[in-house]
């Protein structure tokens, strides 16, 4: 049996009947990883003895038959943007190359709460800011379905990590589309909560207005148990919200019959792959034949959406990484004459070009002068194009869409950042409007590539999206497929 | 050519309030990048926006409060542990004031 290929309830079913332990899962990952991450190229730290200390300890409580859940001693690896009290968190950047956080971000807690194994920590472009994992101050990440090609970003570590079964599911986070264009990418599923469903404490904030936190897995079940883990409250972020956590595990099975799909014209557009257009339209079927209804709805401020989310995700930027001044913690650049070069030589050197971009953009959207005519206008089309997804609402109950235009694209070719940043352009008016929104395999092209289908819900309704996702990842098989790796 | 978004100087200038060091090369090459953005940016203008309300926050929210009641903070030592420099119990930082 390898172990490596197991979902988390599979792999959960055969510790809690004492067929294997979590000490032997752990150790075959450690295994996979090592052979293989010289390839795939996803994690920047291996916690090798912790996951072993951890794993004995979860089967000290299988063996009890007292496990603490659905994730006692499942190996696991996080992005490396949530903070691990003792394990260097460095962002992708180098300017935390040698930061240690003194705590764990709340996720981390309630992971390490649930009993889960932490393998390590996972690449992504530096400070979550690209679309392609090759703006890690570090190294690029490599997608499993073809090595050449980019696993997508900024969660490229995260989505490539489950695709090569180097963990049984991992965290990501999402500010544009950086969980679920990775999963598209990598053909797993990835899905991103509403807007406060996930307390952010000990995320490490690139936009904190729309920011979140959120699972890969091999299957929509495996989400759903980590997403119930890593929800609720958290007295610690005051933006996440009081609301009841469902067992969204068990409410998987109740299907799609009598369910409202809306389908958007805007995201089908000119230029788009049309091996990604076919299948969603299969995949919109396959929900029909399940006894959802299909209709076309209208999201008509989507092309805005971008031009929207490039002042205000840079302008939120701007302010939160002024925090990397060489004082408190990070690099600090030798032989400034005062504080102030002090200051700039350490950004200068510590920071990556797109995140230098990303603070100069923001930096310029709210300077004197431009503050209205460029922050204060996207956010009152922040306004237009969350009213778009109201209004589709009223009538429909799950928005049903790609992911993204494309498929993964291959390493260095988009040089441009313009046409980097097109590649979010059906993800990112989701986090604009807060709404939950999963990816996840429907599909691959004749070159054998992954394609991603998104379905986006109301506010705190992930129990909807992930009953669709469940039912058609029951009525298809794209999700067992595995890319060509050893 | 119509005329450029961003100049130099704004560009300087703006390197200047992001506290970010720019070669010659980079800001020239910062400048182009961030003006061809820019125009991409400017298809907003054709969007009326009169009378329609900011959206700060996706979900709404007014004050959140707590109880405030005191509790334990970080050791100190733990929170002075990443510092670059420090001295004693302070952070270490060059010379701020004129003598």
């Amino acid at each position: 049996m390898t172990l490596t290929l197991l979902t988390i309830h599979e792999l959960g079913a055969r510790f809690r009947s004492g067929e294997s332990s979590s000490a032997e899962a752990a150790q075959a990952y450690l295994e996979r990883i090592e052979a293989l991450d010289p390839q795939v190229r996803a994690f920047l730290t291996v916690t090798r003895d912790q996951a072993l200390t951890q794993a004995a300890a979860a089967d000290v409580r299988l063996k009890a038959r007292k496990p603490l859940g659905p994730l006692d001693g499942i190996p696991i690896a996080l992005k490396d943007v949530l903070c691990t009290r003792g394990i260097r968190t460095t962002c992708g950047s180098k300017i935390l190359e040698r930061f240690v956080p003194p705590y764990d971000a709340t996720v981390v807690e309630r992971l390490r709460g649930a009993g889960a194994v932490l393998l390590g920590k996972l690449n992504m472009d530096e400070f979550a800011m690209g679309s392609s994992t090759e703006n890690s101050g570090y190294f690029a990440t490599r997608n499993p379905w073809d090595l050449g090609r980019v696993p997508g970003g900024s969660s490229g570590g995260s989505a490539a990590a489950v695709s090569a079964d180097m963990a049984t599911a991992t965290l990501g986070t999402d500010t544009g589309g950086s969980i679920r264009q990775p999963a598209a990418f990598c053909g797993t599923v990835g899905l991103k909560p509403t807007y406060g469903r996930v307390s952010r404490y000990g995320l490490v904030a690139f936009a904190s207005s729309l920011d979140q936190i959120g699972p890969f897995a091999k299957d929509v079940e495996d989400a759903a148990h980590m997403l119930r883990v890593i929800a609720g409250h958290d007295p610690m972020d005051s933006t996440s919200v009081d609301a009841a956590v469902p067992d969204y595990a068990a409410e998987l099975g109740t299907g799609v019959a009598g369910l409202k799909l809306g389908i958007p014209a805007e995201y089908f557009i000119d230029g788009m792959d049309p091996e990604v257009e076919a299948a969603v339209r299969d995949a919109v079927k396959t929900l029909e034949k399940l006894g959802a209804r299909a209709e076309p709805v209208s999201l008509p401020h989507t092309e805005y959406g971008l031009a929207a989310y490039y002042l205000i995700a840079p302008a939120e930027c701007s302010s939160n990484l002024a925090r990397y001044d060489g004082v408190k913690y990070g690099l600090r650049a030798p032989k400034a004459r005062d504080i102030v070069d002090m200051y700039s030589k350490t950004r200068a050197q510590g920071f990556g070009r797109e995140v230098k971009r990303r603070i100069m953009l923001g930096t310029y959207a709210l300077s004197a002068g431009y503050h209205d005519a460029y922050y204060g206008k996207a956010q009152r089309v922040r306004t237009l194009v969350r009213r778009d997804f109201q209004q589709a609402f009223e009538r429909v109950d799950l928005i049903v869409a790609p992911t993204t235009p494309n498929v993964a694209f291959k390493m260095g070719e988009k040089e441009d950042p313009l046409q980097m940043y097109l590649n979010d352009v059906f993800t990112i008016p989701v986090n604009l409007a807060g709404l939950p929104g999963l990816s996840m395999p429907a599909g691959f092209t004749r070159s054998g590539l992954p394609i991603g289908l998104q379905l986006i819900g109301r506010p705190f309704d992930e129990t909807t999206v992930l009953r669709a996702a469940h039912a058609f990842e029951r009525a298809t098989d794209w999700h067992a497929r595995k890319p060509p790796l050893p | 050519m119509s005329e450029p978004r961003i100049s130099m100087k704004e560009v300087e200038h703006v390197a200047r309030l992001s506290r970010l060091e720019l070669s010659e090369a980079e800001k020239e090459r910062m400048r182009r990048e961030l003006d061809s953005i820019l125009a991409y940016i400017d298809k907003l203008r054709a969007l009326d926006t009169e009378g329609v309300e900011p959206t700060s926050h996706a979900v709404p929210m007014t004050n959140v409060l707590r109880p405030d009641a005191p509790r334990p903070s970080f050791p100190q030592d733990e929170m002075l542990a990443n510092a670059p420099e420090r001295s004693g119990e302070f952070f270490r930082v060059p010379k701020i004031i004129e003598e």
